[in-house]
């Protein structure tokens, strides 16, 4: 990764009051951070300047697999900056950037660009890398050359690599480069011109749709080629029950599958698109209440490791065409934890809060090798910290916060659970919900 | 109720309360000069993103002889082609001050995206696989007009619904009204789920012919074939098409319907849609009064009546054009029951 912006070396910031939750477990304690590290964790600790922390956690960043920050080719629907921006507010130390820009992110010359913008970023911006060439499903884009640059999982996302032996060759030769192969997984000739998920409301609404199995014939697919390669794969964006089973199948046999799931899947339905409004038109779509129960069930028995965004600006004139053929996609960086905690703590499944965080932060690090990421709060560590306060009420807006754009799907819900400061590298980025810079 | 957007939006007694107002102006359509000056002073406006030369001009005659100002909005050679979005385009014809728009779409649900947008009442004349409500109450009235009531009816709706805007809106229609729909139709041509209806299902015309009161057929697209959900169109025509065999089969006075236009012998036979008990053109005319009936309760002296008042008794009252040359046109609404002979009282009731 290119050198990022840190803290300063010679100011000792104190983040007092608050609970320490990370891998390790849960501690009051307060800590202390110098230059890019964490120095002290302990109770009673005292630095130059002091944030409050007091009945807070303090959790290592979140870390969010599933980026969409449209730069380069989209950036009247967000930038490299504003989407950092509204990832620190969400309480994301580091992000992964899908590759579907324009150009795609698919060889060196695309990883070095994205980089390079993220470098003055409000958090740190890694980048996946395409798995083909343009994403067009062809050829093999030169894995290799973007792993050299550090690029650690690939995939084509926004579409799912339609061809079988291409796929069994990605990812024989990403095993070869120890990086992850991910995918989104969805059978093109089953789901071409739809825009929904099909069932009673594609069929009241008069809008083509497209059935679970389009995503699960390639879940199925992909789990045994993984097999096949012994390759290390990743589904993005789990959205059926039966995805969900045949990863939890997969898991139970050995194999390296792991996989994600995004905040809208656990807690919107296909009944949202009733209205006609395309901010609800997401690919996969949005399911059926079995599908976001069976996805929330898989977030908390951990077959599904992570809670990823699937931040996906478009700008709002996008949105407002018609259904069919608006784009797909909807914000989630700073809702997703506030979401998590409503819709997994609060009611469905239940979770405790510390597995809550451990999807939204430690686990997802894992999955991406970052390695400066998720981890445990100790003397030494990286200081990528959030700072949640677990009790705030809010109500999610219609301004879309940070981002360029406001493709908001959640205007009015009431979530428990506040970003209040997030540390990056050090450097307080947001302090009191507000970005420093 | 200020939109037509969706047959499911309208309660039986607002489809029971259009029905008989249709009626009178299926009177005021049979006069020497059909014309009365319900609608003066209003302008409505065709935003027609599809073709449809039919039912364009369906509207356009309903309002014309409801003396509103009419006015199209050629999409192909406008601001629309350049890219303009659907909201800039009602944006403007909302700035025009339009009364109403009457919105045809390729894709469902732009009717019900444009009515977000402006305070002009939206009539919905065909969104996508959707909904085109003007149609199902076009058929309802002339079901009735031949069979009295559609309460206890048995009625078919065969073919390609999955892709129909007009079996969506007929079912809806029909069986608001008391009718039983049995649809008729393979798998591939049916919605994925039947859930949001109240209909039965049968892959036999043969069986169910026998028991109906209105055989009703949609238009089937050649290009189904080639998407896998046929294997022919003569294949097709075997199974679901009424040839004259099958329409011997029929009850005496059950009703062939079609909402046009027919691809004669394909999912009908030429001979058979020439038979009395096809009543296709039937419907074409009856749709322009159903027409006039809607903008005449969403635009007219009868507006708000579609939202719940209790107007049932009240005299839907049309003197022709010249017999009202007091009137002037008035934005106010007029006290129900007002004769349009009467000049508008200046204040609000």
């Amino acid at each position: 990764m290119i050198d990022r912006r840190g803290g300063d070396e010679t100011v000792d910031v104190v983040l007092r009051g608050g609970t320490v939750v990370d891998a390790t477990g849960e501690r009051r304690a307060d800590v202390v951070v110098r230059g890019r590290h964490v120095v002290a964790v302990g109770p009673d600790l005292s630095g130059d300047v002091v944030v409050d922390a007091g009945g807070c956690v303090v959790a290592p960043g979140l870390v969010d697999l599933h980026t969409h920050l449209r730069q380069p080719g989209k950036e009247e629907a967000e930038t490299v900056e504003s989407g950092s921006r509204a990832a620190a507010l969400g309480g994301y130390t580091a992000v992964l950037a899908m590759p579907n820009t324009t150009p795609a992110i698919d060889c060196a010359a695309v990883v070095r660009e994205v980089l390079e913008l993220g470098r003055d970023a409000l958090c740190d911006v890694h980048t996946s890398g395409a798995i083909t060439v343009d994403r067009a499903g062809e050829r093999l884009a030169p894995m290799a050359e973007m792993a050299g640059l550090g690029v650690r999982l690939f995939t084509d996302d926004g579409t799912g690599v339609q061809d079988d032996r291409l796929m069994r060759r990605a990812m024989e030769y990403g095993r070869g480069l120890g990086v992850t192969l991910a995918q989104h997984c969805e059978v093109t000739s089953l789901s071409e011109g739809t825009c929904m998920h099909e069932g009673e409301w594609s069929s009241r609404l008069g809008l083509p749709g497209q059935p679970a199995e389009a995503e699960e014939l390639m879940v199925m697919r992909d789990i045994a080629l993984a097999r096949l390669t012994g390759a290390r794969v990743h589904l993005l964006h789990l959205s059926t029950a039966g995805s969900v089973a045949m990863v939890a199948a997969a898991r139970a046999g050995g194999l390296s599958v792991t996989a994600e799931a995004a905040p809208h899947h656990f807690t919107l339905t296909d009944a949202c698109c009733a209205g006609y409004d395309a901010t609800f038109k997401v690919h996969p779509p949005l399911r059926s209440d079995a599908d976001v129960a069976a996805v929330a069930q898989g977030l908390a028995d951990d077959t599904i490791s992570a809670i990823a965004t699937d931040h996906a600006p478009h700008a709002p004139e996008e949105k407002e065409r018609p259904f069919d053929e608006a784009p797909p996609g909807m914000l989630g960086l700073e809702y997703a934890l506030a979401l998590a905690i409503t819709q997994l703590v609060d009611s469905g499944p239940r979770m405790p809060l510390s597995q809550v965080l451990a999807r939204l932060s430690w686990q997802p690090a894992a999955i991406a090798g970052m390695e400066r990421h998720g981890r445990p709060i100790a003397p030494g560590a990286p200081a990528n910290l959030c700072v949640i306060d677990p009790e705030a009420r809010w109500t999610i807006d219609a301004t879309g916060g940070a981002s360029r754009s406001r493709n908001v799907p959640y205007v009015g819900r009431t979530v428990r659970g506040l970003v209040r400061h997030t540390i990056c590298e050090g450097e307080p980025v947001v302090l009191d919900g507000e970005a420093q810079r | 109720m200020r939109n037509l957007l969706a047959v499911g939006d309208l309660s039986r007694d607002d489809l029971e309360e259009i029905l008989e107002v249709t009626d009178a102006m299926v009177e005021v359509s049979g006069r020497a000069i059909p014309k009365v000056p319900a609608l003066r002073g209003r302008t409505v406006v065709s935003l027609f993103y599809e073709d449809s030369t039919r039912t364009r001009l369906s509207f356009d005659s309903a309002a014309k002889r409801l003396s509103a100002d009419t006015m199209s909005f050629a999409v192909s050679s406008s601001s629309v082609s350049k890219g303009e979005s659907i909201r800039d385009t009602v944006e403007t014809i909302e700035a025009m001050g339009m009364d109403a728009i009457v919105v045809r779409h390729r894709s469902s649900g732009v009717p019900a995206q444009i009515a977000g947008w402006t305070d002009a009442s939206v009539i919905n004349a065909g969104d996508g696989w959707h909904q085109h409500p003007t149609q199902a109450l076009l058929d309802a009235y002339t079901i009735r007009r031949h069979l009295g009531s559609l309460e206890g009816r048995r009625i078919a709706i065969v073919g390609d619904i999955v892709h129909s805007r007009v079996a969506r809106s007929d079912i809806e229609a029909f069986t608001r009204l008391g009718a039983e729909v049995v649809l008729v139709a393979p798998p591939t041509l049916l919605p994925p789920s039947l859930a949001p209806w109240h209909v039965e299902v049968s892959e036999d015309l043969d069986s169910v012919l026998g028991e109906l009161d209105v055989c009703y057929l949609l238009r089937m697209q050649r290009e189904r074939a080639r998407e896998a959900l046929l294997p022919s169109l003569r294949e097709y025509t075997a199974r679901f098409g009424l040839d004259a065999r099958r329409a011997d089969r029929l009850r005496p006075g059950a009703l062939i319907m079609h909402p046009g236009p027919m691809n004669r012998g394909i999912e009908i036979a030429g001979d058979v849609a020439e038979r009395p008990e096809a009543v296709v053109t039937e419907q074409v005319a009856n749709g322009v009064a159903v027409r006039m009936a809607v903008l005449f309760l969403l635009l007219g002296p009868g507006r708000h009546t579609l939202d719940g008042g209790d107007t049932r008794d009240r005299v839907v009252d049309l003197p022709a054009v010249g017999a009202d040359r007091a009137a002037v046109p008035d934005p106010g609404d007029p006290p129900d029951g007002a004769s349009l002979l009467d000049p508008r009282p200046e204040v609000e009731a």
